[in-house]
């Protein structure tokens, strides 16, 4: 049976038809349409390293059939720079080597994205390293990604307590 | 994954008729659905997407003073909800000790509900598993069972049920509201879970086509919110499931427990009311006298079922300190580590 | 070849010398983009998709596989069997070198341990193979497993880790227990631990007549070459792999296993490039792991507390059909003097697949009983054991009598010591608690780790417009060696790093060696160094040899490369950029190769070795027994540092290691099946982000002209050593309970409240 699918992926829309419902939102990134920044490490919603956001929430992009998430808006790791221009998060991780081998580092990119627009752990190392516990890294750069994330959120917050001021 | 067919209905009514065909089942976000479909331990013919139900995404205060969630209802969503974490405290904190944060924004509150054990012969389709084959045996029994029931276990099956959600529910006297091939109807969140017996198979009261489409919790839920904590022991500081945990409500009234109200996680195969304990605790004073008591009451049935009987000596210590927490008052903010005994609001109590 | 634009980011640039910068990682933009192509990534035209079916016994036969019903599902282009496989060139069971393990590459139906493949389904689509695995639904002749440690008949193995011996005696161990003033007993347990990187093992295999192209990480892409080569009956030349990025290795990606063999072999069934990418669940069994240990260490000291004995026996396993015993007893060669040491190994067989290096083999299983007993020792004679360990401080390596080549372990413990806090620790264990109540406490432990060499070629090249090449088919499993080398590869040519190109990650490189043993950086580096010096020595031959240069008649050895410029060493006014050297001289370019390898005298002469001391604080729930680090401090002597900012998070990520040694780590294994109940990355628990504390590293200052002509030491799996006894002591010294077997269980700690 095929599926006819619409998804909005980095800002552009995607029309196709899905010839089989049982494919992931990640194999699909992955296999169909070679965004192949978003990784596959469990493929069992243990490890987040395939998180993505949809409709601005990040989820484990492994365990969503695509077939489900008609009319979604998908944004992955492809879609958060602006050409050269890297998203603070992304510069973050870079500045404070929040990964070493990188393959769990889309996952937590987007996780950390997902995490400040939650807006529930702040500036708070303790809800940082909580709510960013569904991103395993087995290098062990969880300092790294901590100090980055800091950083990237008091960007935010400098710029908020601009724009109140 | 095995091929499936899948539907997405249009009405509760069209889900129903779709679920109740042998082999279908019912899809919504599938964190665990689809986790079990990769292991091959589900192999269903049908899924009836209900993502896009309309009306089943709400959470909403009744006239009565019950709060009726839908079962699409996010666990983050839920536990996010300002109001609700105020009025259910224990709740959120449950919700948010659970999975991970990408897991709660996806898992519903019906899902969770329904998610199967993490019993590992249960998962690994090599191991007989009367849960999973009716019938085959239970290698748990005798394999590696550390984290294991210890409470209305059976011959049969020995797994635990590992909803954080399910415990602080159970304890309030959460409601299921259920809609299935004769309409709807609702029971008690104690009675949606079956204990094993000889049908370790028949995890729920669901019948084919039955959807819970909300959670509903009654007017009296509210009184314990200054008093409600949920507390969790695992193995690592978060994204695990639980060893043991227990949610802990007391409604006091000058210096005495009017009402108490304690369920265990992690110990049977359904969220483990403790009615008798709290039996135990009402009328008397919040002291730890009363709490050891009411922790050896809680788990006087327990007997081990196999290399797990710290469990229930843990089991005894998480109900004295969940009490102990709970009676200590609620903490204005849920902690950093949600419950965890790390959470750093927890006070000195256990100095 | 991915087109790799590696630069830092400009907020980071170096001032002098590019060795020691703490330069951001080069290949940081593409790995923060989702741009850094790791192998499943690749997806060439008209690629299929293969995936293994694995065995779900631990020993016996597979008797029948439904071929019918997996190639019945639409999508399902062939299925791969003992039956139907393209034949290899020779028996994967031979080993023709000792860095050749025996593998399943369905060379026949015999199951020798659980998730050994079985059988390869290709198909048009993953969702296919997927399922058409699934529906191979193998029967089996099902023979008893071998479990466990005490599965059958010990054997004391030939050698341990890579080519030790077994026992290694100094002095009188029996007497020296004998004429101890006090001594214990101690039997520690580790369990198996699976590498688990994040990156599961996959291959892309694509075939172009007898032309093979491998895009599949590894550590060692000249063996992984020659092995494939071997195994195919193809020259090396015609063999190109692509290993640019891996997502970690630790041990696990060194050496060819089956499933990309395997992979290899579809391809060539099918006639079409094909990815296999294995399942996480796969990955616990036929690539790799680290074998448990139990492990016995006496320990006798005389009334002062010194060392008079130490004895150290360690049993492990290896599979029923090759040969890997984990060197765990060899720790208590280097630490602590005493004048009789003894360690000897013995194993047992089991179905299992043949355990491997794993961060720190035989290092990390030993050093955490080591410690451990260590610590016992210090607690029986009453002595801190911080001051326990500086009485055994060992000015000489205790097993051999040689020097070291340095040793800055002294300035480790007086650094971390200060830096922890460690003078406030009371001596009684279970004294302190935080103001939750929580108990708190204080561990130390030694790490050390040897620095090793092994064989490595590069290729330097200066161009006439001033920019040079270096060239390496160095590995980055996450270590950094896109920065750090190419950080040595600037110097070694005289340039600014953003004027080298550095190659490295293919096969059609030179020869970096493998990326394993902490050696890569020295290995990759001392060649590296040796290319540069080379091409630096042509370039500055063509223009000490020419009279229209101002450094003519200079010499080779009166001349310095910096800056793009060779400049008269005896007089830096005098100096010729490279681009005029070379235009003069109407070349192109020069280039050079070098070598690094270990220099034998030396390593003769001293026992070389990193060091480093480890202060970790626990805290523990009095009553429920959960555990959790709250802070780490680990200084680290290990020669030259290349890259600071880099090495930090190394020795983060191997303190986190061995956190999780102590606390987390375990392959749970049915003692009847033989099957890993846990083999899943929700179960086999690693640590999460919450789980770790701050973590606070110190490199100390240490310069060893004896390793190698960089004088470095190496990083990469030091971090283990050391953090993993440092947690278990702070455990004890929290709750007072010593608990011998790890990970170290809540219910250990449930007995006394």
């Amino acid at each position: 049976m095929n599926h006819s699918i619409s998804l909005t992926v980095n800002g552009a829309r995607r029309d196709f038809v899905l010839d089989d419902p049982r494919v992931t939102l990640l194999d699909l990134l992955r296999e169909r349409l070679h965004l192949t920044g978003t990784k596959k490490g469990c493929d069992r919603g243990q490890c987040g390293a395939c998180t993505i956001l949809v409709d601005g929430k990040r989820i484990n992009s492994c365990l969503a059939l695509a077939v489900s998430h008609d009319g979604a808006d998908i944004l992955t790791i492809e879609g958060i720079a602006r050409g050269d221009q890297l998203h603070p998060v992304q510069a973050a991780f870079i500045a404070h080597d929040g990964f070493q081998c990188g393959f769990c580092t889309p996952g937590q990119i987007m996780s950390a994205i997902g995490m400040m627009q939650e807006a529930k752990a702040g500036n708070d190392p303790e809800r940082i390293r909580e709510c960013m516990s569904g991103n395993l890294c087995r290098c062990g750069a969880y300092a790294g990604i901590v100090d980055a994330v800091l950083e990237a959120q008091a960007g935010v917050d400098g710029s908020n307590q601009r724009r109140s001021a | 994954m095995k091929q499936f067919d899948y539907v997405r209905p249009a009405t509760v009514a069209e889900a129903v008729a779709a679920a109740a065909q042998p082999g279908a089942v019912y899809l919504a976000a599938g964190t665990n659905l689809l986790d079990l479909m990769k292991g091959n331990i589900s192999r269903p013919d049908l899924l009836v997407d209900v993502t896009h139900l309309d009306g089943l995404d709400g959470i909403e205060r009744l006239a009565d003073g019950s709060l009726r969630i839908g079962a699409l209802v996010s666990n983050a969503d839920l536990a996010h909800d300002a109001e609700f974490a105020k009025a259910y405290p224990a709740v959120a904190e449950a919700l948010l000790s659970g999975a991970s944060a990408q897991l709660r924004n996806a898992a519903t509150v019906g899902g969770n509900l329904l998610q199967r054990t993490r019993c590992a012969y249960f998962y690994d389709t090599a191991s007989r598993c009367n849960k999973r084959e009716p019938g085959s045996g239970c290698d748990a029994r005798d394999g590696e069972n550390r984290t294991h029931a210890v409470l209305g276990w059976s011959e049969s099956c020995i797994a635990t049920h590992p909803s954080d959600f399910c415990v602080p529910l159970v304890a309030l006297d959460a409601i299921v509201e259920i809609e299935g091939k004769n309409g709807r109807r609702e029971i008690a969140l104690d009675e949606l879970h079956r204990l094993p017996g000889n049908t370790p198979e028949r995890e729920s009261a669901l019948e084919p086509g039955d959807l819970i489409v909300a959670v509903r919790l009654p007017p009296a839920a509210r009184g314990f919110a200054p008093h409600a904590r949920y507390l969790k022991v695992r193995e690592r500081t978060s994204y695990a499931f639980a060893i043991v945990s227990a949610a802990a409500a007391l409604r006091v009234e000058n210096g005495k427990i009017a009402e108490a109200r304690l369920a265990l996680g992690g110990v049977a195969a359904k969220p483990w009311r403790a009615r008798a304990a709290e039996e135990v605790l009402s009328g008397s004073a919040p002291t730890a006298d009363a709490f050891q008591e009411a922790a050896s009451c809680a788990l006087a049935d327990a007997k081990p079922s196999g290399d797990n009987s710290y469990k229930i000596e843990l089991a005894r210590r998480i109900v004295v300190r969940a009490l102990t927490l709970a009676a200590a008052g609620t903490p204005a903010r849920i902690p950093a580590l949600p419950a965890s005994p790390f959470a750093s609001t927890s006070g000195a109590m256990h100095a | 070849m991915p087109e790799l634009n590696l630069t830092s980011a400009p907020a980071h640039l170096r001032h002098g010398s590019s060795i020691g910068q703490p330069l951001t990682r080069r290949d940081g933009v593409l790995k923060v983009k989702g741009q850094a192509t790791y192998a499943a990534d690749n997806h060439p035209p008209g690629m299929l998709f293969a995936v293994m079916a694995v065995s779900s016994i631990a020993h016996g036969r597979v008797t029948s596989l439904d071929v019918a019903a997996a190639k019945r599902h639409p999508g399902v282009v062939d299925v791969m069997t003992p039956d139907h496989k393209p034949q290899l060139a020779i028996d994967p069971e031979i080993k023709t070198n000792p860095f050749v393990f025996r593998m399943e590459v369905l060379q026949s139906n015999e199951v020798r341990y659980a998730n050994q493949p079985i059988a390869v389904v290709i198909a048009e689509t993953l969702e296919a193979a997927t399922e058409g695995a699934l529906l191979l639904a193998p029967r089996y002749e099902v023979l008893p497993a071998l479990v466990g440690l005490d599965a059958g008949e010990s054997f004391v193995p030939p050698v341990v880790g890579v080519g030790n011996p077994a026992e290694n005696t100094h002095g009188d161990v029996e007497a020296g227990l004998a004429s101890a003033d006090k001594k214990i007993e101690v039997t520690y347990e580790t369990p198996p631990q699976y590498h688990n990187a994040m990156e599961p093992h996959a291959i892309v295999a694509a075939w172009d007549g007898d032309r093979l192209q491998i895009d599949m990480p590894t550590q060692g892409l000249m063996l992984s070459l020659a092995r494939v080569a071997e195994l195919f009956g193809i020259a090396p030349d015609k063999i190109h792999i692509r290993s640019p990025f891996l997502g970690g290795g630790f041990g696990s990606k060194g050496l060819m296993a089956g499933p990309p063999v395997l992979g290899i072999m579809a391809a060539k069934l099918v006639g079409k490039p094909v990815k296999l990418v294995l399942r996480r669940e796969q990955m616990y069994g036929p690539v790799g792991h680290r074998a448990p240990t139990r492990q016995r260490l006496r320990i006798g000291t005389d009334a002062e507390g010194r060392l008079t004995a130490l004895d150290h026996h360690a049993r492990t396993v290896s599979s029923t059909f090759d040969d890997f015993y984990e060197p765990a007893a060899d720790a208590s060669h280097t630490l602590y003097v005493a004048p009789a040491i003894r360690t000897s190994h013995d194993a047992v067989r089991v179905n299992t697949g043949t355990p491997l290096f794993m961060r720190a083999p035989g290092e990390a299983t030993g050093s955490i009983a080591l410690e451990s007993a260590i610590d016992e020792m210090a607690w029986a004679c009453g002595m801190d054991p911080l001051a326990f360990r500086l009485k055994n401080y060992a000015e000489v390596e205790p097993i051999t009598g040689k020097p070291f080549s340095s040793k800055a372990l002294r300035a480790c413990y007086d650094q971390g010591a200060a830096r922890f806090g460690w003078a406030k620790r009371p001596l009684q264990p279970r004294q302190m608690r935080d103001d939750d109540g929580l108990l708190v406490g204080w561990g130390v432990g030694t790490a050390t780790f040897p620095a090793l060499m092994f064989q490595a070629e590069a290729r330097a090249a200066i161009r006439r417009d001033g920019t040079g090449a270096m060239e390496i088919g160095a590995h980055d499993m996450g270590q950094g060696a896109w920065t750090a080398l190419a950080q040595i590869a600037a110097d070694a040519v005289g340039l600014d790093i953003d004027r080298v190109t550095f190659k490295a990650g293919t096969s059609d490189l030179p020869d970096a060696g493998i990326a394993g043993g902490s050696a890569h950086t020295a290995t990759a580096g001392a060649a590296i160094h040796s290319a540069g010096a080379a091409v630096i020595a042509k370039l500055a031959d063509l223009a000490t040899n020419d009279e229209r240069s101002p450094l003519f008649g200079a010499g080779n050895a009166g001349v310095i490369a910096r800056d793009g410029k060779l400049i008269r060493r005896d007089d830096e006014s005098r100096s010729e950029s490279y681009t005029e050297i070379l235009a003069r001289a109407g070349v192109a370019e020069v280039e050079a190769r070098g070598t690094g390898a270990p220099n034998p005298a030396a390593m003769e002469e001293y026992a070389m070795h990193a060091h480093g001391a480890v202060f970790a604080e626990v805290k523990v729930d009095p009553e429920l027994g959960q555990i959790r680090v709250s802070r780490m401090v680990g200084a680290f002597a290990a020669g030259r540092i290349v890259n600071p900012h880099l090495v930090k998070s190394q020795l983060f990520g191997g303190m986190i290691w061995g956190m999780s040694f102590a606390l987390h780590e375990e392959a749970i294994t049915d003692r009847r099946s033989g099957r890993i109940m846990n083999a899943n990355l929700g179960e086999y628990h690693i640590p999460v982000n919450a789980d770790v504390p701050p973590l606070d590293v110190i490199t100390v200052e240490e310069h060893d002209p004896h390793v190698n002509a960089l004088g470095i030491k190496g990083v990469g799996e030091i971090g283990i050593t050391g953090s993993a006894g440092a947690v278990a002591n702070a455990v004890w010294h929290a709750t007072g309970v010593r608990v011998r077997r790890f990970p170290i269980r809540i219910e250990e700690l449930l007995a006394q409240r």
